[in-house]
């Protein structure tokens, strides 16, 4: 365990009511570190619907996933917050000062006064094709890249065909011993320029293209070596000794059930007027917790946000008098927005 | 009202009544159709309302839009008679169809 990384509030998720927590908790002066098991902030937003306008945030007539995640990254820069991608909170303890400590899964430490669960649908977590033995093989299944070193001379079958298929095609045909790239149909979804690369390289027999599905997989002592493929009814043996699906992702509420706070339907409980769970020092926020008229709107996460970061200032600073100011004619506020 | 029948992976048939204008998924979802997920709530973003449509009635739908045919890239076990339940809306012409969930969503 390394040193914990000290601060006043750790985020466990970086969508849109983590970013905009970030905000209101940076307004009452208090210090954030984010994190995030995607490798990129935005929640659903940016990972499910970027290109989706949406059409009920106060004073934007439309906007979309995308340019809403870039706007709250604007927002809150003057904060300076710090943010830790491809991390999943796994664990979390209370220390003899009141203190949390939180680690990733990744053996990152945090040290904090309060934290603030804004995971949304969960963590979201790479759909696991329906093959026998899949688990079997894990060491030889890969939903991303760590080492590019690792596909070396590696015979590599890709399944699917959105962005991160043609992407990782594009990735590592070069590298690889062989690479073979298995979709449902010769249709694919990426960027156009993506596509047309891909298809080069099928044209110029630099990658192998089937239209079917793998439905087997053949190995021994958890490494695999080749997978079998249905197309039009005939059976492909592939030899593959890296197999990497991509058919997107899925939320599941993750470690966070395993911390002891109360759930209800696989959401927290919060207080309407602090948004802290059961356990105190710990809040949640946004599209995870759960309360009476509960709207899971990106809205209401914004005003969660706002009446939780009040809460926390309160139990951070349980002494000082604490009065509400206005970013429009609070000087001091304005010095900390203009980053001074 | 127009009754739907899901039969689950394992072969458990459940006969419902459904009303116009609502979608397969939020049929489902009503009643407690469990190995349909719908996680995007019908956004046509998650592919997890997938299910398979009796061979007989594929003709009768309208046909997938490119949104749906794309998202089912990402469902798991796609066939032939593959589709997203929150992309068909019920209506008369559906009464009586069959329609079976997959094992897995996920
Ligand atoms: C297709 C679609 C359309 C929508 N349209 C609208 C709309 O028009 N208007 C509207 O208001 N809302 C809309 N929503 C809902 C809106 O997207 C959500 O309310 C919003 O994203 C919730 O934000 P959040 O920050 O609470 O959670 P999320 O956006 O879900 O973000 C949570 C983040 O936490 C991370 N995380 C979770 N657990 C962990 C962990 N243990 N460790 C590390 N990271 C973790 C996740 O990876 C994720 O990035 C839509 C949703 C969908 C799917
Ligand atoms: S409910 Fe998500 S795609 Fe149908």
């Amino acid at each position: 365990m390394g040193n914990p990384i000290q601060t006043d509030a750790l985020i466990i998720g970086a969508g849109p009511v983590g970013l905009f927590a970030v905000f209101e908790l940076g307004l009452l002066n208090l210090n954030c570190h984010v994190i995030d098991i995607l490798n990129k902030p935005g929640g659903q937003c940016a990972q499910l619907y970027p290109e989706k306008p949406i059409y009920d945030i106060p004073a934007y007539p439309v906007i979309t996933g995308q340019d809403l995640t870039e706007n709250l990254l604007k927002q809150v820069k003057p904060f300076s917050p710090v943010f830790h991608y491809e991390q999943l909170a796994n664990k979390i303890r209370k220390q003899k000062n009141g203190n949390w400590l939180v680690e990733t899964d990744k053996g990152l430490v945090f040290d904090v006064k309060a934290v603030v669960i804004a995971a949304g649908g969960g963590s979201f977590e790479p759909k696991k094709p329906n093959i026998p033995d899949l688990d079997k093989y894990s060491k030889s299944i890969r939903y991303s890249i760590d080492k590019v070193d690792r596909f070396k001379n590696k015979d590599i079958v890709i399944l699917g065909g959105g962005d991160s298929a043609l992407d990782w095609t594009l990735q590592l045909y070069d590298i690889a011993k062989s690479l073979t790239l298995v979709h449902r149909r010769d249709k694919f979804r990426g960027a156009p320029a993506t596509v047309e690369k891909v298809m080069s390289l099928r044209d110029g027999g630099k990658i192998q293209f089937h239209v079917g599905q793998v439905n087997e997989i053949i190995g021994s002592d958890g490494n695999l070596t080749a997978v079998k493929c249905i197309k039009e009814n005939k059976i492909l043996d592939l030899p593959c000794d890296i197999l990497m699906p991509f058919f997107g992702l899925t939320m599941s509420l993750g470690p966070v059930d395993k911390w002891g706070i109360d759930l209800s339907d696989e959401r927290i409980v919060v207080s309407t007027e602090t948004f802290e769970t059961s356990i105190p020092g710990i809040f949640a926020v946004g599209d995870i917790n759960t309360y009476p008229g509960k709207l899971k709107l990106i809205l209401s996460g914004f005003h969660e946000a706002a009446l939780m970061a009040h809460a926390v200032f309160k139990r951070i600073n349980p002494d000082e008098k604490h009065t509400l100011q206005y970013t429009t004619t609070s000087s001091s506020l304005q010095k900390k927005l203009l980053n001074q | 009202m127009v009754v739907i029948n899901f039969i689950s992976s394992k072969g458990v048939l459940k006969s419902v009544n459904a009303a116009e204008g609502e979608t397969i998924m939020d049929c489902a979802k009503n009643n407690d159709i469990y190995e349909i997920e719908a996680e995007c709530g019908g956004g046509c973003s998650c592919a997890t309302c997938h299910v398979y449509i009796q061979d007989e009635w594929v003709d009768k739908l309208d046909a997938p839009t490119e949104m749906e045919e794309d998202m089912l890239d990402f469902a798991i076990d796609v066939k032939e008679n593959s589709r997203l339940s929150c992309q068909i809306k019920i209506d008369k012409t559906l009464d009586g169809i069959t329609i079976q969930t997959p094992e897995k969503q996920f």
